[in-house]
């Protein structure tokens, strides 16, 4: 434990890549098996189940540290972390006693099954023997949610500096769902078959956006170009009689796809299809926002299968009959996957798997204008992949690119500001926008990104000022200052008092030219809304 | 009922009897100034009254002309028949907080203040008092700034690293009070120090009236930049990311501020460490220092005014209010420390 929050300290402390990567080489040489896969584990997002509620920590260490309710409310909004917060205002321990990393969250996870007495004496009794710096780890242990600025691709790269195996196996050999408890590092990352999962998925191979002129990627010829489509990026998998289904969170998915059930029977096994999952009605593709609400559901419910069954728009193979063929071109991986899923189709008329069309451009004029048709479609954009890639990991620039269509956008005028998290604790980064509604300003969206460090301190200094109202964490401004809001589409919202619903409001730029009674109106969103809206079964 | 001694006004803390403002921030014909940041000593005041230690600071900062009187801790003088003396506040060299009494009825205004001894200020001292004028920078239970002792330590450690790495150790301290409180625990045998040109001028007035600091070289185009290897360059918080201050590559820089007890603050600023040191109470001080003046009105002043004002109420059943002014306590930004020509950063690389 304290070997692991040193770690973490090192890692607080730069924002050096490779004083971080130098950071974990440096505990996994010396920390213990079972600590060390532990670290991996939750630096890599695979924190355990929850086992202690937030109302009992706020319980359990308000009682330690005497301060009513309303003041650990007050804290919480000025930190914006609730681990943070909580091992703060703990009293402050003299003497610290030694815990392992794993001896400690394997005692959290097994909390699981006990009272609740059992869990605060467990807790209480780690708060008093943790130095403050172990008390914040802890408690992120407990309250999940790990972000320390250690992207997979850091960890990815001192494992295999101190394993001395190369970057993309350790990338695939990490990816998945595995266990930390019982397991160990070197069995992980061997290549030992009896270790290999079979769900495993491949380390998604992502896209940078296009910045510069196409023409900068040479002849056209050379590339494929496909609709960016507004879905679920995934990894359908059958491997052994077995369907795995991973989303590119690396969530395992297959239970809430019961459209892709059937797969399990159809799809030979050792194949990997990389693709984009949508609903799809009447030869059309749908955009996100129709299975939304089916995501976050346990149970499926029949309507919304009826409404919006789903299908996968499929891109690449990076595995065929058991064999790893991301090494291929892509040219060659896509003939593969062609032919794989005309042939399924002719026993399988129904097959929700379609081959992701080729759009053919002559020139790059000629793509341009079809990436103006994006709306059209319901898709963001184009994909441009060179023929001759490799399906690589992680994000890597050169070979696949996205080129989405430029964002629609609003002035809005500021209207409420609410404290940041994290990083932005402290500073009023989280703004309510509105635009006029006769002589009434009618908010529309919320914005939380945009802005650079800079300007986010000179608003906030404004808002400061120029508060009109508290509510709690939020204050209402003077209506004055005035924003460009990009979004990626438009939806009808009853639940919105503006009757709409943006797809990724973030803020493009403030406008300094304009002031508030320039900024637009309900009824320029209403115009938007009947260009773009997607008119679903309601 | 008695009109109560101070009163809150557009243009500051003001005693009618005495017909003296405490730390306006609009010009006024009479003012006592607690202490010498800007956002209490401000210009185009009739006459200054404050500590021996803030005066100097005050005419190189606003002119040598301006009209002053100065005090010792504990001497008092009369106005109007109110006695009013000055009393070790503990935020800085030189700063004061303010007692009046008249009629039996005693008010103290403290400024900024901390009660963690910083080895060069005279340490706070409680004030017994009818009415007490609090600042509440830090006014949150959060903030429990760890032994002084402790942060330098930890600044000689960072530096010594540093310099093993073949690395200057660029430090980020207000250049009136922090930076002399830093330099003065700093440990000359780990390397050289140098010091913006900001930073030196306070020094040099540091050091005429109060007492000796580690050698230090004042940066100007006279210096070589690339003979500063492994050195410490203690530099005002308006040096972040401009040239200057990447002169000194190759670097690590950290700031000094109670601010960065909270992670999500210190990481925006994205500096490479964040030494936990204020020159302002935190929880336990602003608690204690309180308490201890005996006050039954409390009325605070900058910081998380609210949320201490509503503590001081329904813990202590002290009569507490809450009070605008204009005093802005520990910014990490510029708004705190006007800049003025002496802090430009020296450009001549």
């Amino acid at each position: 434990m304290k070997a692991f929050s040193e770690l973490f300290t090192r890692i607080d402390q730069t924002a050096s890549t490779n004083e971080k990567v130098d950071a974990l080489a440096d505990y996994f040489a010396q920390a213990e098996e079972q600590d060390a896969i532990w670290a991996v584990a939750v630096l890599s997002g695979r924190r355990p189940k929850r086992t202690v509620k937030t109302s009992e920590l706020w319980n359990w260490s308000g009682e330690l540290s005497g301060l009513p309710e309303w003041l650990q409310a007050e804290s919480y909004h000025i930190v914006g972390d609730l681990a943070e917060t909580i091992s703060l205002m703990l009293p402050v321990n003299k003497t610290f006693s030694n815990y392992s990393l794993h001896e400690v969250i394997e005692s959290l996870i097994a909390l699981g099954s006990k009272d609740e007495e059992a869990r605060k004496s467990y807790i209480t009794g780690m708060w008093a023997a943790l130095s403050t710096q172990e008390l914040f780890v802890f408690n992120k242990f407990i309250t999940g949610s790990f972000r320390v600025g250690v992207s997979d691709k850091i960890v990815i790269k001192a494992l295999a500096k101190h394993f001395k195996i190369e970057e993309n196996v350790v990338a695939h050999r990490l990816s998945g769902g595995w266990e930390a408890q019982g397991n160990s590092l070197p069995s992980l990352l061997s290549s030992d078959s009896a270790n290999n999962d079979i769900s495993r998925p491949y380390p998604f191979y992502l896209a940078y956006p296009l910045e510069a002129e196409p023409e900068s990627l040479g002849d056209v010829s050379e590339w494929i170009i496909e609709r960016k489509y507004d879905g679920i990026r995934g990894q359908i998998i059958v491997r052994n009689q077995e369907l795995f289904i991973w989303s590119r969170g690396e969530d395992l998915l297959t239970e809430k796809f019961s459209e892709f059930h059937s797969l399990v029977h159809i799809l030979p096994n050792g194949t990997v299809i990389d693709g984009e999952i949508l609903p799809r009605k009447e030869n059309c593709y749908l955009p996100f926002h129709v299975m939304q609400t089916r995501i976050g559901r346990k149970n499926v419910t029949k309507k919304s299968l009826q409404e919006a069954p789903l299908v996968m728009v499929c891109y690449d193979l990076p595995e065929l009959d058991g064999i790893d063929i991301r090494h291929l071109s892509l040219e060659e991986r896509r003939n593969k996957l062609e032919i794989l899923l005309e042939n399924l189709q002719t026993d399988n008329p129904d097959l929700p798997l379609h081959i992701s069309p080729v759009v053919f451009c002559k020139n790059w004029d000629e793509a341009a204008s079809e990436r103006l048709r994006a709306r059209e479609t319901f898709s963001e954009g184009l994909m441009l992949k060179r023929k001759n890639s490799e399906y690589k990991t992680g994000r890597r620039r050169g070979d696949w690119w996205k080129w989405k269509v430029d964002p629609l956008t609003i002035d809005g005028v500021l209207l409420y500001a609410q404290r940041g998290h994290g990083r932005r604790a402290d500073l009023y980064t989280d703004y309510t926008f509105a635009v006029w509604d006769g002589e009434e300003l009618v908010p529309f969206c919320k914005a939380y990104s945009g802005l650079t460090d800079k300007e986010m301190l000179s608003v906030d200094n404004w808002i400061k000022k120029n508060t009109l109202d508290k509510f709690g964490p939020v204050r209402s401004v003077t209506p004055e200052l005035v924003f460009e809001i990009g979004f990626e589409g438009i939806n009808p919202s009853p639940r919105h008092k503006s009757g709409v619903a943006l797809r990724f409001p973030r803020i493009l730029r403030r406008r300094l030219d304009k002031s508030a009674k320039d900024a637009n109106t309900k009824t320029d969103l209403m115009e938007l809304l009947n260009i773009y809206r997607f008119d679903n079964a309601e | 009922m008695q009109k109560p001694l101070l009163s809150f006004d557009d243009y500051g803390i003001y005693c009618a009897a005495a017909d003296v403002y405490i730390d306006p921030w609009k010009p006024v014909k009479k003012a006592i100034i607690t202490h010498a940041h800007s956002d209490h000593a401000r210009w185009g005041m009739g006459f200054y009254l404050a500590h021996e230690h803030a005066i100097p600071v005050m005419k190189y900062r606003l002119g040598e002309d301006i009209k002053t009187q100065s005090l010792k801790y504990g001497e008092e003088i009369i106005m109007n028949g109110v006695k009013i003396s000055l009393h070790p506040a503990g935020h800085i060299w030189g700063s004061a907080q303010v007692r009046l009494e008249y009629k039996g009825e005693v008010w103290v205004v403290s400024g900024d203040y901390k009660l963690q001894a910083d080895g060069i200020s005279v340490p706070f001292e409680p004030i017994k008092c009818n009415s007490f004028i609090t600042e509440s920078t830090f006014g949150l239970p959060i903030y429990n700034f760890p032994e002084t002792q402790e942060v330098h330590e930890e600044i000689n450690a960072w530096w010594q690293t540093n310099r093993e790495e073949g690395k200057n150790s660029v430090l980020l301290a207000y250049s009136l009070g922090k930076a002399q409180r830093v330099m003065a625990h700093l440990d000359p045998s780990i390397g050289n120090i140098y010091t913006h040109g900001a930073v030196h001028n306070i020094n040099e007035i540091y050091e005429a009236h109060i007492g000796p600091l580690p050698e230090a070289l004042r940066i100007d185009s006279s210096v070589n930049r690339k003979e500063i290897k492994g050195a410490m360059i203690i530099a005002p918080p308006s040096a972040i990311s401009t040239p200057w201050m990447r002169s000194f590559s190759p670097y690590k820089w950290a700031i000094c501020s109670g601010w960065m007890q909270l992670r999500g603050t210190r990481r925006r600023r994205g500096a490479d460490r964040g030494f936990i040191m204020s020159d302002h109470a935190d929880w336990d001080q602003l608690n204690t220092a309180v308490l201890a003046t005996g006050a039954e009105n409390v009325y605070v002043t900058h910081g998380y005014k609210s949320i201490y004002a509503k503590w001081l109420n329904s813990n202590y059943g002290l009569n507490a209010t809450e009070v605008e002014t204009l005093y802005t306590g520990e910014a990490l930004e510029e708004t705190a420390e006007i800049e003025t020509t002496e802090s430009k950063p020296d450009e001549s690389i």
